[in-house]
């Protein structure tokens, strides 16, 4: 088989306290070096935390595996310093077209208005994911132990200890807060004794990794019974390196050790492709998935994020992307607890708040994985006559359901927002994921969630920054609490004010997709979601918004 | 006014307030596959007929039950 990408060894090096036979107190220690682990790894660095990542491998994922990255795992890429790089190896795109037989019976587009930083959706093999966070971690100090595997959890009042074999024998370590990012199958988790409860998909699919030369466009096409693999369904996806994704539906019976045999797949290939072109298999195995999650992703003083506590079918990419706004979640929580300016019960809301966002994300992947695979004739009947409308009608086109891919859920019932009391239109709710624009700063063109996020920030709308006289003064007030929020003043014309930030709301879309007005004030957390907003500013109302956004309120 | 058949996407709930354009439509997919869910074909057939039967009554306006007739007939 080709190989377009040469895997990284990292260096395994005996930790210090293991040669000296001392356990030393960690703030955090983070279990797993995927794509999750190494992001709450990187996030921990920027809030200042000291923090050590243990994994029991020394290098990065082995195939493609998640090679969908959704825009706001992009966004909080991007605020973790790896979006550039990220975006820059990835192949772009927006659109996906689904087929039935052979005729196009829908399609969409992710990301139907411009003037957004980032495209709807990237595709990138989960390696060169891992090698760039792996490699942001080491430039901010991260800790990365490889070859570090964890034996034994011990859970103590204000503390866990574990217990680690390493190619030197076995150490123990103690955290204040462990973060379990390990995996589907989490060690951590079965250790624990606790429960994941949901479904179990009986279909397998095959995944491979096709080199090839081909001018197909950079989308997502789904088919569901064509001509070259009756009855089931396949999906094609362009990654760097001209490596192209193919996943065929197999059906439960299929031998996984017999599909993937090369002379079983290469057919199936050149079946699809059906000209002679010539192509290279890099990567292939069979797949099957569970729909199903932890009942709290918080345990004490043990946090569990990504696919330990959750797992999706691969339908939507909902699984790394989930993953992914779960540490985005979770670590200015834990710097506030860590810093003594929040309870630990802000963790819980980690917890809520994920959790609501996974069962968004399980409700949309099970829904596609029961309309791509019907589990019964009526079921398949039904899908199928959906299919034959969505040629001519349009009600039929929004049914059809190849995956519902990955956006991320308006957390609208999280205690941590301030209700509305005000009118505003559209979607930025308290609970919402901000919404990018470009904005002018310092007279060159930016984007809106470049500047916000790490802390929490309070945008100001105004026509003419410099007319705000004293309000500047409240506002730079709310910068030096205890608990800083930054004002960012949004003003329609250029300009400057001494100490507080001005963007020029460029082409007015800032004011237009957060129905602003002038004196319109949003808060905003340090994982960029709205938490609450007003259509005049009062310091009082903002630092109680504040307080309940911390879990500090009475 | 002429009554027509809708075509175009056309569910909702009321007091739901939806951020997603495809949310509503999977709501009710859901609901229509889970309703069949553990019975026989025949059992589903029945399900179906009745269904249709209900939702005929409802719509009551012959004009269009005849066209929604001649659509469903279409590529069978």
């Amino acid at each position: 088989m080709l190989k377009t990408y040469t895997y990284p060894k990292y260096e395994y090096r005996q930790p210090d306290e293991q040669k000296e036979r001392t356990a030393r107190r960690y703030p955090v220690v983070i279990v797993g070096a995927g794509p999750v682990g190494l992001a709450a790894a990187i996030d921990c660095r920027l809030h200042g935390i000291p923090v050590i990542v243990l994994d029991e491998d020394d290098t990065v994922s082995i195939g493609s595996r998640g090679v969908c990255y959704a825009k706001r795992a992009l966004e909080i890429l991007d605020r973790l310093g790896v979006g550039e790089r990220v975006v820059g190896k990835g192949v772009s795109w927006n659109v996906g077209r689904t087929f039935f037989h052979e005729e196009e019976v829908f399609n969409f587009n992710l990301l139907p208005e411009a003037d957004h930083k980032r495209p709807g959706m990237i595709n990138l093999q989960q390696y060169y994911l891992e090698q760039y966070l792996v490699e942001r971690a080491q430039e901010l100090g991260v800790d990365l132990r490889w070859k570090n595997r964890v034996v034994s959890v011990q859970r103590m009042s204000d503390q866990v200890r574990l217990t680690i074999e390493t190619p030197d024998g076995n150490y123990g370590i103690e955290a204040d807060w462990l973060i379990a990012a390990d995996g589907a199958r989490s060690p951590i988790r079965k250790q624990m004794g606790l429960e994941v409860e949901g479904k179990v998909f009986q279909d397998r699919f095959l995944i491979a990794d096709v080199v090839m030369k081909a001018d197909f466009p950079a989308e997502r096409w789904f088919w569901f019974d064509p001509p070259f693999h009756p009855n089931q369904s396949v999906l094609l996806h362009k990654q760097a390196d001209n490596v192209w994704r193919i996943d065929f539906q197999l059906g439960w019976d299929a031998d996984p050790e017999e599909e993937k045999k090369p002379e079983k797949v290469i057919p199936r290939i050149k079946a699809m492709l059906g000209d002679d072109r010539e192509f290279e298999l890099e990567w292939v195995s069979v797949y099957t998935f569970q729909c199903r999650r932890m009942q709290e992703f918080r345990h004490g003083r043990v946090l569990f994020v990504g696919d330990a506590a959750h797992q999706v079918s691969p339908f939507g990419a909902r699984g790394a992307n989930s993953g992914i706004q779960d540490a985005d979640n979770l670590i200015w929580k834990l710097k506030l607890v860590l810093d003594g300016k929040a309870p630990e019960r802000l963790l819980d809301t980690y917890s809520a708040e994920r959790i609501a966002a996974a069962d968004e994300n399980l409700m949309n992947s099970t829904r596609s994985t029961d309309f791509i695979t019907p589990k019964s004739k009526a079921s398949r009947t039904f899908r199928n006559a959906v299919l034959t409308l969505a040629e001519h009608h349009s009600f039929a086109r929004a049914l059809v359901n190849s995956g519902r891919l990955s956006v991320p859920a308006f957390l609208i019932d999280s205690p941590l927002n301030s209700p509305d009391g005000d009118e505003f239109a559209g979607a930025m709710v308290p609970g919402a994921a901000m919404d990018d624009a470009p904005v002018g700063v310092d007279g060159k063109r930016g984007w809106l969630l470049d500047l916000i996020g790490n802390g929490f920030h309070l945008l100001y709308f105004t026509d003419v920054a410099e007319r705000l006289g004293s309000r500047l003064d409240e506002l730079r007030g709310l910068g030096i609490d205890r608990i800083p929020v930054e004002p960012v003043v949004i003003s329609e014309k250029a300009g400057a004010v001494a100490g507080v930030r001005v963007l020029h709301d460029l082409q007015h879309l800032v004011a237009r997709r957060y129905d602003a007005r002038e004196g319109t004030v949003y808060l905003l957390r340090p994982d960029q979601h709205v938490v609450a907003r007003w259509r005049k500013f009062d310091a009082h109302r903002i630092r109680s918004a504040v307080a309940r956004a911390t879990c500090n309120h009475s | 006014m002429t009554s027509t058949l809708t075509l175009s996407p056309n569910f909702s709930e009321a007091g739901k307030r939806y951020f997603r354009a495809f949310s509503p439509g999977d709501d009710f997919y859901e609901s229509l596959i889970d309703a069949h869910r553990d019975l026989t074909d025949e059992q589903s057939a029945m399900l179906n007929a009745k269904l249709i039967l209900l939702l005929a009554n409802h719509v009551g306006d012959l004009t269009i039950l005849r066209e929604a007739l001649l659509r469903a007939r279409e590529d069978v």
